[in-house]
């Protein structure tokens, strides 16, 4: 068992040093002419305007959040797929108590409308010929 | 593994004079670099080949000038990348920026750690293999968000957030389509997954093709991982006309390579859980691998194993090539609304079969009516 993990390790440390080695053999290999220009931001060949660690959509924090409660819950469905066989029904009935909860929890949040990527504050107009 | 360090010792008397823990270290790292160059020699070629099939279905001819056919390109690539000269913008973060890389390239790579090459050539049969794959492949949204942070750039800011926002999003439906064949198997080890699929010739024995459920949760797992492999339709993360490149645009020469090859890895991965999971992993079909002598045994069953692999990967390619992408409403909506209640749905449905019918598929139900 000790032994499974210890390759683990052993692979995790063997990627780093080959990200290392390329880095090393293209620092010795590639030319370095650094000037004020190329060190500036890309921004499509305009001068950079301001920060780019400014506020974004707060949607990404939303999606973020949802993410997180559902993954929590794949996480403790593994295990319960590993026994399920052995416990029968029992494991059945309570699955199906967890993933309704967590349905409700997704219906919630879709009748909310957190799902929607864009949202805003009013509801659009009614279009003409629109159902 | 642990066994084959303990019969080299034994068949090698030499080598008993060494510690056991240098003799154990040696076969990992013999076993992490063969796999290493095995992936960098996949994550190569597959860059060539994913250009050659772009050709063919976009009726163009694709890379055709370095060496018979263009085979070399990615060679030519390479080089070119390693000899490019490395930038790092004045404004960034230079700490992160420069770690993003490492994270992203190991995420992936640590990922191969437990793919079942063959009947029991896995580098390390972990007894939590689909979760550690899961967990370990998490790393990758660490380094694109780091990246997209770092540059402190607009267009490679939006490009990472919009990254790590889809992958964490299909990532519930991946984990959740991949429970069924957990389920089957009654083990979170690769091997022991690969090998429940066995019987049956091994081909009618697949988790494809065990009841109406694990076909669907299948589907739903393959058009899931397409979007975690930000691989089109689900590309938006590096639309390139309107995020340019999206959280590598700061990137230049081989720290932009990295990138590059760690998201060829992660479609390795794909198909490679694809395939253990679904398709019968090692399993020959038509044909008992254990009647060979054991070495032409492992030998063949590796075969099958990486046909299988590299077929779903052409399919990826082709499904890249095929269909034109999302809009960014239109990503988010296909995975909460659609697939995480249909992966739901979906669980429920393979665990009340293996209820009612007691763990057997069609497959074995019809094998039983004619004895």
């Amino acid at each position: 068992m000790l032994f499974d993990y210890a390759t683990v390790l052993v692979f995790i440390a063997l990627g780093a040093v080959t990200v290392a080695l390329m880095l090393g053999i293209s620092r010795l290999l590639a030319p370095s002419a650094p000037s004020a220009m190329k060190a500036s931001t890309y921004e499509c060949g305009e001068i950079p305007y301001g920060s780019s660690w400014v506020q974004f959509n707060i949607r990404f924090y939303v999606v973020a959040l949802i993410f997180i409660i559902f993954d929590v819950e794949v996480a403790l469905l593994y295990p319960w797929a590993v026994v399920f066989q052995r416990l029968g029904l029992l494991a059945f009935v309570e699955a199906f108590i967890f993933i309704v909860i967590l349905l409700a929890g997704l219906a919630y949040l879709w009748k909310e409308g957190d799902l929607e990527w864009v949202r805003s504050l009013q509801e659009p107009p009614a279009r003409k010929g629109a159902k | 593994m642990e066994s084959l360090a303990l019969s080299l010792v034994k068949s090698f008397p030499a080598l008993s004079a060494a510690p056991m823990w240098a003799v154990s270290l040696a076969l990992m790292v013999t076993a992490g670099v063969v796999v290493l160059v095995f992936a960098l020699t996949f994550e190569g070629v597959g860059s060539l080949v994913l250009r050659k099939v772009a050709g063919d279905i976009q009726a163009r001819i694709g890379p055709n000038r370095v060496g018979p056919n263009g085979i070399l390109q990615f060679l030519a690539d390479g080089v070119k990348l390693v000899l490019k000269e490395d930038l790092i913008p004045e404004k960034a973060d230079r700490f992160l920026f420069k770690l993003a890389p490492y994270l992203v390239f190991v995420g992936s790579f640590a990922a191969f750690v437990v793919v079942p090459f063959g009947v029991g050539l896995s580098p390390a049969d972990l007894n939590i293999g689909v979760y550690y794959v899961m967990a370990v492949t998490s790393l990758v949204v660490i380094g694109v968000m780091l990246a997209g942070w770092a540059s402190n750039n607009k267009w490679a800011l939006l490009g990472g957030m919009r990254a790590a926002a889809q992958i964490v999003s299909y990532e519930i439906p991946v984990g959740m389509a991949l429970i069924p064949a957990v389920l089957v198997a009654g083990s979170l080890s690769l091997q022991d997954i690969v090998r429940s699929q066995g019987g049956l010739l091994g081909l009618f024995g697949w988790n494809l093709f065990h009841n109406p459920f694990t076909f669907f949760s299948f589907i739903l797992y393959f058009t899931a991982a397409q979007a975690e492999t930000n691989q089109t339709p689900f590309d938006l993360p590096e639309a390139e006309s309107e995020l340019v490149s999206g959280y590598n645009v700061e990137y230049s020469g081989i720290r932009f390579g990295l990138f590059f090859l760690a998201e060829f890895g992660d479609m390795f991965i794909v198909a490679a859980l694809a395939t253990a999971c679904f398709l019968g992993g090692w399993n020959v079909p038509f044909f008992n691998a254990a009647l060979l002598p054991p070495l032409w045994g492992n030998l063949l069953s590796l075969g099958v194993f990486l046909a299988k692999a590299f077929l779903m990967v052409l399919v990826m390619m082709w499904v890249r090539w095929t269909l034109p992408r999302l809009r960014v409403d239109q990503l988010m909506r296909m995975s909460w609304k659609y697939l995480v209640p249909l992966t739901f749905v979906n669980l429920l449905g393979v665990s009340l079969w293996l209820l009612l019918f007691r763990g057997k598929g069609i497959p074995q139900m019809i094998a039983s009516v004619f004895g």
